[in-house]
């Protein structure tokens, strides 16, 4: 996968995490994964249409979620809000993604976001040669948040535009 | 949080009347928070295009914040077919997807400002303020597409 099209997720998760939660945010891990996705606790997918398709998802524990939610929403989420701590990850996940995005279409990438949707099942389908999934784990006081990022890059059309570009 | 001096409708000095639209409803309350401190009173939420604009025709809000990415139908779809309706309409954009077609499609279609997410208060209440200012100054720089 093309770090050039992962760095703005990161920089993305960084800032996003960061700014929600008043703190610093430390990459803890950086892993390529080719088996199938396994989600940890509450985890949000959001998938990409256009030149650069595939799905990022962005999974948090329980206990990480309800933290999480009560610092961006500035108020105690106990267990019973765990409708509204599912609420909260869906929102980072798009505030991260839209982000990323927005540095990428900047750069003269044209795709698509779909809205996040949340992940019940236990594990996805296995990652592709042309998809296999970068997954990372960001350190938070609140606890750990993964992003497991599985994006295929269309060379074909891509050539094109920068062809076109000349 | 902040403290921020309320702003009010200059024509009765009444709170300023918003309409949030949002698929999602930890986004809505949030945004719902932050204009409370700002002295609004939110009259009203949706969570897609079409919700927006029976809620902005039962309602007629002083300002409509919007997000982009919604199901059904987008925030700029739904922010068009509501300035088609009613010209002097305010709707801020509220999106994480902030990239330049973007912004320029969502003004051109007639919203009046655009926030990128995360919302920072402060910026939310100058993108505010600023919107609320004379009517015909803000139609004026609306209406030239910018």
């Amino acid at each position: 996968m093309r770090m050039d099209l992962i760095q703005p997720f990161i920089n993305s998760a960084d800032a996003v995490l960061a700014q929600g939660l008043g703190s610093s945010i430390f990459i803890e891990n950086l892993t390529m994964e080719k088996e199938a996705y396994r989600r940890h606790g509450i985890a949000a997918e959001v998938c990409l249409a256009g030149e650069i398709e595939g799905r990022i998802i962005f999974d948090v524990e329980l206990g990480t979620a309800l933290q999480l939610a009560s610092r961006l929403a500035a108020v105690e989420i106990s267990e019973t809000d765990e409708g509204l701590a599912r609420e909260a990850v869906c929102e980072l996940a798009n505030q991260v993604i839209g982000n990323a995005v927005t540095a990428l279409n900047d750069e003269g990438f044209h795709f698509h976001v779909l809205p996040p949707s949340l992940l019940t099942s236990e594990q996805g389908s296995k990652s592709t040669e042309d998809t296999e999934a970068l997954v990372m784990c960001f350190r938070t006081y609140s606890g750990n948040v993964f992003m497991n990022v599985a994006l295929h890059y269309h060379r074909r059309e891509t050539t094109e535009r920068a062809a076109g570009a000349r | 949080m902040e403290k921020f001096v309320p702003v009010k409708r200059s024509d009765d000095g009444q709170p300023v009347r918003y309409l949030i639209v949002d698929d999602s409803v930890f986004a809505r309350k949030n945004l719902a928070r932050m204009v409370e401190t700002f002295g609004g009173t939110v009259v009203g939420e949706a969570g897609d295009g079409i919700s927006a604009i029976s809620e902005y025709d039962r309602l007629t809000p002083d300002i409509v914040l919007m997000d982009i990415t919604m199901p059904q139908m987008e925030g700029i779809e739904a922010a068009e077919k509501i300035v088609r309706n009613h010209p002097s309409a305010r709707i801020v954009m509220v999106s994480s997807v902030g990239y330049q077609e973007n912004i320029v499609a969502a003004l051109q279609r007639g919203a009046r400002h655009f926030v990128q997410k995360p919302v920072k208060p402060e910026v939310l209440y100058e993108v505010i303020k600023y919107v609320m200012r004379d009517e015909t100054t803000t139609a004026k720089s609306a209406g030239a597409g910018v």
